[in-house]
């Protein structure tokens, strides 16, 4: 016997980084606005719809309305995915957790799929769907270590400072040479509080006094030149008393003697070190991750048991308005023959012999609800009582 | 009653030591069983501090057995005040094992009888003074130890330091200094009421003074030369060092 067919059906058409090259991707890709619109267009007056697109997908919730549309349109209908009902949830769940991201726990995706849901066009089930995704999708952030380790050789740089300073704000950096590689480091060093004091161009480093100077005030040196020998070598930095040095070489010959990381207070960290600590971060998230599928996999129940229930909610609301309907006509035939006392025992009484006639009914279909049941009882109910698709 | 309250502080701290094991071994597994065997076992250890102090007819710390068990809360009490936060939860595998170790000692010593003696207003202040001093110096050298730890890893660039959870470098740095001072400023409080008990009541000048005396001056060097960093830790894995010979030689000779 086949599935019986939701009422409210959840669709997710959509494609990604995993199965389609950008060249793929680029042509199903919007703004902000432009996917705003389209779940507009998609949804209409009585569907459901939210476009997530992002540079590493394109995806379509959509409840009573095409999904598949703008694919089929850009005629890439044959590279995408399908899933339904639970689990097009779990997939938006994961997706929200930053577990089916291409660099494994990023969050910016989290505040993508909070974008695309407030510029989308949900009804009753993709809101419940959203604020469930994005509930999971911070669980996954706060009750596991995914987020916390660096995925890039400049977050390292960062997430080592801090492990030496702790707190950033007001630390001073001095960069050696502006080269890209070197201002994402700083980027992301100033982003956690840190400021730049010097840049250090050719003629700072053409005057060792000078640089000695800057680096004795300094609390991390990020150091990016073409050099090809050793721009700073132990001469340069002064006894610090105490107080640590953090250096940063991502130069390639590198720019730091590593002598300078046999004084005291000095850390010096080449991009080989980096690299090593941004792979063993990997490995970690991929362990973290593992505990945070079993956190969206919950959630994803979650939102099956609720969506189940919807299924018998119409059937109900059915039921009781046939019964009552029943009651009513068959009080209004007495009506004449009683008096007012009368009438009002026998309502009274009439109502209690509905109620609980329903009540087991009306439980056992809830329970039902929350297994796979759920569609089978409604339409069982609807069958056994006439309940026509009008009543619902 | 004091049995009742006692078996659940040490199953506590026990439970705490091993959680913070698993947590070294798996981290972010069981950081939070172990902080809350740490808060059930000093509540329960409260309380039963309490019942001996309600119970007694005097002091009830004097003996070698009661002084741990109060060295013990200090100890527990002093790393609550740090040890809730996440990075600093680590630094329990240091203390707590050493706790509940202390704990069953202290037990096996009698230290949880509710009777107690008279030994006057200034030796109980010396006793509680002298203990707290050496709680937080203890608590001290746990951090000291920390922060050596973490300076080595930093310098062998080892891959994995970002891995385990801890307290950044100069944090350690400064909490160690701080904890000394502070823990110092006890202890010579703890002296000061020793010398006047000994001048008023009298008595002879023993290896136990030397020795408190000996940490110290040893202690309050390190705070006069302002050491920093590894010095500093050195220091007071020295220092602590000291003490650990001073407790034996104090109340258990």
């Amino acid at each position: 016997m086949p599935a019986p067919e939701r009422e409210f059906r959840l669709d997710l058409v959509g494609i990604s980084h995993h199965r389609t090259p950008v060249e793929v991707r680029e042509r199903v890709a919007f703004d902000l606005e432009g996917a705003a619109a389209l779940a507009r267009e998609l949804a209409g007056s009585e569907g459901e719809a939210v476009v997530l697109s992002t540079c590493n997908r394109t995806e379509v919730y959509a409840v009573g309305a095409d999904a598949e549309r703008p694919f089929r349109e850009a005629g890439v209908e044959s590279v995408v995915y399908r899933l339904h009902d639970e689990a097009a949830a779990l997939h938006l769940f994961r997706v929200a957790g930053g577990l089916d991201s291409m660099v494994l726990g990023e969050g910016e995706i989290l505040g993508q799929v909070r974008q695309a849901f407030e510029a989308g066009a949900p009804g009753p089930l993709l809101d419940r769907l959203f604020r469930q995704a994005l509930h999971a999708g911070k669980k996954v952030r706060t009750q596991t270590a995914i987020a916390e380790s660096p995925a890039s050789v400049s977050a390292a740089a960062a997430a080592l400072a801090q492990q030496v300073f702790g707190d950033l704000e007001g630390r001073r950096i001095v960069l050696v040479g502006a080269g890209k590689v070197s201002e994402q480091a700083a980027r992301n060093l100033t982003s956690r509080g840190a400021e730049i004091a010097a840049i250090a161009g050719r003629d700072l480093t053409a005057d060792p006094e000078q640089l000695a100077e800057e680096i004795a005030r300094a609390d991390v040196v990020v150091s990016s030149t073409s050099s090809p020998g050793f721009v700073l070598t132990p001469r340069h930095v002064r006894a610090r008393r105490g107080r640590p040095l953090f250096l940063i070489d991502l130069a390639v010959p590198r720019d730091l003697d590593p002598a300078i990381h046999q004084l005291e207070d000095c850390y010096l960290y080449d991009i080989d070190d980096l690299q090593a600590v941004v792979d063993e971060s990997l490995a970690g998230r991929r362990r973290e991750a593992e505990r945070g599928e079993g956190l969206v996999a919950a959630e994803a129940e979650r939102f099956r048991a609720w969506q189940a229930s919807l299924d018998v909610v119409p059937a109900i609301a059915s039921l009781r308005a046939r019964a009552e309907e029943i009651r009513a006509a068959e009080l209004e035939k007495l009506a004449r023959r009683l008096s007012d006392d009368e009438r009002a025992a026998v309502e009274s009484a009439t109502a209690q012999i509905v109620n609980k006639l329903l009540h087991l009914p009306i439980v056992r279909m809830k329970e039902a609800a929350v297994t796979a049941d759920g569609v089978i009882y409604a339409q069982t109910v609807r069958h056994l009582f006439g309940l026509s698709e009008e009543d619902r | 009653m004091a049995e009742l309250l006692f078996w659940p502080a040490l199953f506590a701290y026990g439970e705490a030591a091993f959680a913070y094991a698993g947590e070294a071994r798996r981290p972010g597994t069981f950081g939070r069983p172990a902080i809350w065997g740490v808060r059930l076992g000093w509540l329960a250890q409260t309380a039963l501090l309490v019942v001996q102090a309600a119970r007694a007819d005097g002091f009830p710390w004097s003996s070698w057995g009661g002084a741990l068990n109060l060295f013990v809360w200090l100890v527990v009490s002093a790393y609550l005040i740090w040890g809730c936060r996440p990075r600093f939860g680590l630094l329990g595998l240091a203390v707590m094992p050493v706790a509940a170790l202390l704990l069953g000692l202290a037990y096996a010593g009698g230290g949880i009888a509710g009777s107690g003696d008279h030994p006057g207003a200034l030796l109980a202040l010396h006793v509680v003074f002298m203990l707290a001093g050496f709680a937080g110096l203890t608590l001290a050298a746990g951090l000291a130890g920390f922060y050596l730890w973490q300076e080595r890893s930093l310098k062998r660039r080892e891959a994995r330091i970002l891995r385990l959870r801890v307290p950044p470098l100069e944090s350690l740095e400064r909490l160690t200094g701080r904890t000394v001072a502070v823990s110092l400023a006890v202890l010579t409080a703890g002296i000061v009421f020793g010398l006047v008990r000994f001048a008023t009541d009298g008595g002879s000048f023993d290896a136990a003074m030397g020795a408190t005396l000996v940490a110290w001056a040893l202690y309050s060097g390190a705070v006069a030369a302002r050491l920093h960093g590894r010095r500093l830790a050195r220091a007071s894995l020295i220092g602590f060092a000291v003490v650990l010979a001073v407790l034996p030689i104090t109340h258990f000779a």
